[in-house]
């Protein structure tokens, strides 16, 4: 007996390490494979595509923190996009700094941005909280237009090496960048799911009173989602300059990602990590090929057509769905 | 930015007219939203819907587009009550409208805006009538007949909706519905089939408000995300259930926004009615009619 209590602390650590870097492996291994996959077909082009995928994939696990976990549904993910945006323009055009430092600084302003509209619209109810981010982000959208020096409504460009050291052309490093960015707001995602922050908005979710009155600080708790939520969007918006060089109103705070960014989740499934990447992975590689084979204005159709079906067939995502079938077997 | 008296009076004047184009606009967010508790985030795409029959009917058929509106509003009425019947026992049955319902119409949204872009195009589309051109002047004032019409036809469906609510035992009814549907199935209601009825009546109105869009303004398929806003900042900043409420909010709206494009230009206009909205949202989210 007292072995086992002497024992049992360490033991735990080394699982609790081993819970850390078992994804952190598995997640290095599958950016190596990547890089070497699309290696393979010798054009930049296969590096751009990834990149969108994986943009794809990176916006709905961080919209998936708000809204997957604790059920509040941010439609203002193109406001945080873009302010991640401008706000790697403005260094830009400012300081010229790397991109590599433009990130955090713009995870920074679109995670304040994220706690201040939280304090001003987490108090009221759920759809009045979709509808106050909607607000949002046409508000920064029209602030932006009148903000002549990035641009306004002409738009602005953006100049880029061709090549990068360690990494051949700027193509790579871009895709390497969203690799990363990808990576991490899965890891994040996925220890928030974990622990007891994630367990705290899953009681918010199914019933906010319930929670508060089991003594869960909701408030907090809420404002933590946004905020961490509005970083990851803003840090993913960072290096869209480099990768379109030209940017406007209408691309950054365009609908395609508005509306893909809460699409793939509800897709996926929103109560697990995985769902968000599942359903990322696999819109996000549709759409790729339908832009190629037949037209961009299919590809919001074919979201739409998706989110229908899937809503109302599989209301609980692909997941749940597989986890619904697996159950009734047994 | 140049002040006047007469800059001021025309903005007053042409922001009243809009107010009156917008309660038909908001009229339907209002039962839907206010007094259904459905979160139909694709009206405005159905107002979009209502723009190119409107658009359809005159180019091609060379009918009247209010008119056109008027005879579309029955079936629209009838699609309406389908939809709702559709999402009744697909979500509201089974407790999940929060969420999945308004993911579902987020879906209905950009279906009926990718179908209207690939029917119709992205370039704009306007319509053609006798009051289209014309204006009215009343000393130094303007009043354009383009705007006129919305906001009589506007002010005559809000009204109209308003005597239906008041007078007739269905509209009764639907107010019932509105503040306790269980209370209405004790006493005998069906409140699904009530609801049903006053989300086709709120489409319906949807496809009248398109044809008012039209005669003010060309229009193209994504317009119609301008407007989610614009209805949901009517909609809360009337309190949600008052149709009164959305009245008076239609005319704040319609003059601050008159008031930003003549002192401000029109570019900081969109900002107008979120703005409104995140002040209302902050300081009073019941509403300036709320109970």
């Amino acid at each position: 007996m007292k072995e086992v209590i002497t024992q049992s602390p360490e033991s735990r650590a080394s699982a609790k390490s081993l819970r850390w870097v078992f994804p952190i492996v598995i997640c290095a291994s599958v950016g190596i494979a990547s890089l070497l996959l699309l290696d393979l077909a010798k054009t930049d082009y296969a590096f751009l595509a990834a990149y969108t995928v994986l943009q794809f994939v990176a916006l709905a696990t961080a919209w998936n923190i708000l809204g997957g976990y604790a059920g509040y549904v941010n439609f203002g993910v193109a406001g945080f996009f873009a302010v991640g945006v401008y706000t790697s323009v403005v260094i830009y055009k400012t300081l010229q700094w790397p991109l590599l430092f433009t990130i955090p600084l713009a995870a920074a302003v679109a995670g304040l941005l994220g706690l201040g509209m939280g304090y001003l619209t987490l108090r009221l109810r759920g759809v009045f909280f979709s509808i106050a981010t909607l607000a949002m982000s046409v508000v920064l959208n029209t602030l932006v237009v009148n903000w002549s020096f990035v641009g306004g409504s002409r738009g602005v460009y953006i100049l880029h090496p061709e090549t990068m050291p360690f990494f051949g052309t700027y193509a790579r490093y871009l895709f390497v960048v969203m690799l990363t960015l990808a990576m991490g707001s899965i890891l994040i995602a996925r220890f928030i799911e974990n622990s007891w922050i994630g367990n705290g908005l899953a009681a918010l979710k199914d019933d906010e009173m319930a929670a508060e009155c089991a003594g869960v600080p909701s408030l907090r708790m809420k404002l933590f989602a946004t905020t961490v939520s509005g970083a990851l969007l803003g840090a993913i918006g960072a290096p869209f300059p480099y990768f379109i060089t030209y940017v406007d109103p209408n691309s950054a705070f365009s609908l395609t990602i508005a509306v893909n960014a809460i699409a793939m989740p509800l897709i996926g499934g929103t109560a697990t990590w995985l769902g968000p990447v599942i359903g990322a992975l696999l819109l996000g590689t549709l759409q790729q090929i339908a832009t190629v084979t037949i037209s961009s204005a299919l590809n919001l159709l074919i979201v739409g057509v998706l989110l229908v079906f899937f809503i109302t067939v599989a209301p609980n995502g692909i997941i749940g769905f597989i986890r619904d079938m697996r159950e009734k077997r047994k | 930015m140049i002040f006047s008296f007469d800059l001021f009076s025309n903005a007053i004047v042409s922001g009243v007219l809009l107010g009156g184009f917008y309660c038909a606009v908001a009229v339907g967010i209002t039962i839907a939203f206010g007094m259904l508790d459905i979160v139909n985030i694709a009206h405005p795409a159905f107002i979009m819907a209502g723009g190119f029959i409107a658009y359809y009917c005159n180019t091609y058929l060379g009918i009247d587009p209010v008119l056109a509106c008027v005879i579309a509003a029955v079936p629209a009425y009838a699609i309406g009550r389908l939809l709702y019947r559709f999402y009744y026992l697909a979500f509201e049955k089974r407790g999940e409208e929060s969420l999945q319902g308004l993911a579902f119409f987020f879906g209905i949204l950009f279906i009926i805006e990718v179908a209207l872009i690939l029917t119709f195009g992205v370039d704009y589309r306007f319509v053609e009538a006798a009051y289209i051109g014309p204006t009215i002047s009343v000393g130094f004032l303007a009043i354009p007949w383009r705007l006129l019409v919305p906001l009589i036809v506007g002010l005559a469906v809000i009204g109209g909706i308003m005597v239906f609510l008041s007078k007739t035992f269905i509209g009764k009814a639907i107010l019932a519905v509105s503040q306790d549907p269980l209370a209405l199935r004790l006493v005998g209601g069906n409140p699904v089939r009530v609801k049903e009825i006053a989300f086709g009546l709120s489409i319906a109105t949807a496809i009248i408000a398109g044809a008012l869009l039209i005669i003010i303004q060309p229009i193209e398929p994504s317009l119609g995300r301008d407007f989610i806003g614009r209805v949901f900042a009517i909609a809360v900043l009337g309190g949600m259930t008052s149709l009164p409420g959305t009245i008076v909010a239609s005319m704040i709206l319609g003059i601050s926004e008159s008031l930003t494009t003549t002192f401000f230009g029109p570019s900081w206009s969109p900002a107008v009615a979120f703005g409104l909205l995140l002040v209302a949202l902050a300081v009073k989210p019941a509403g300036i009619f709320g109970r």
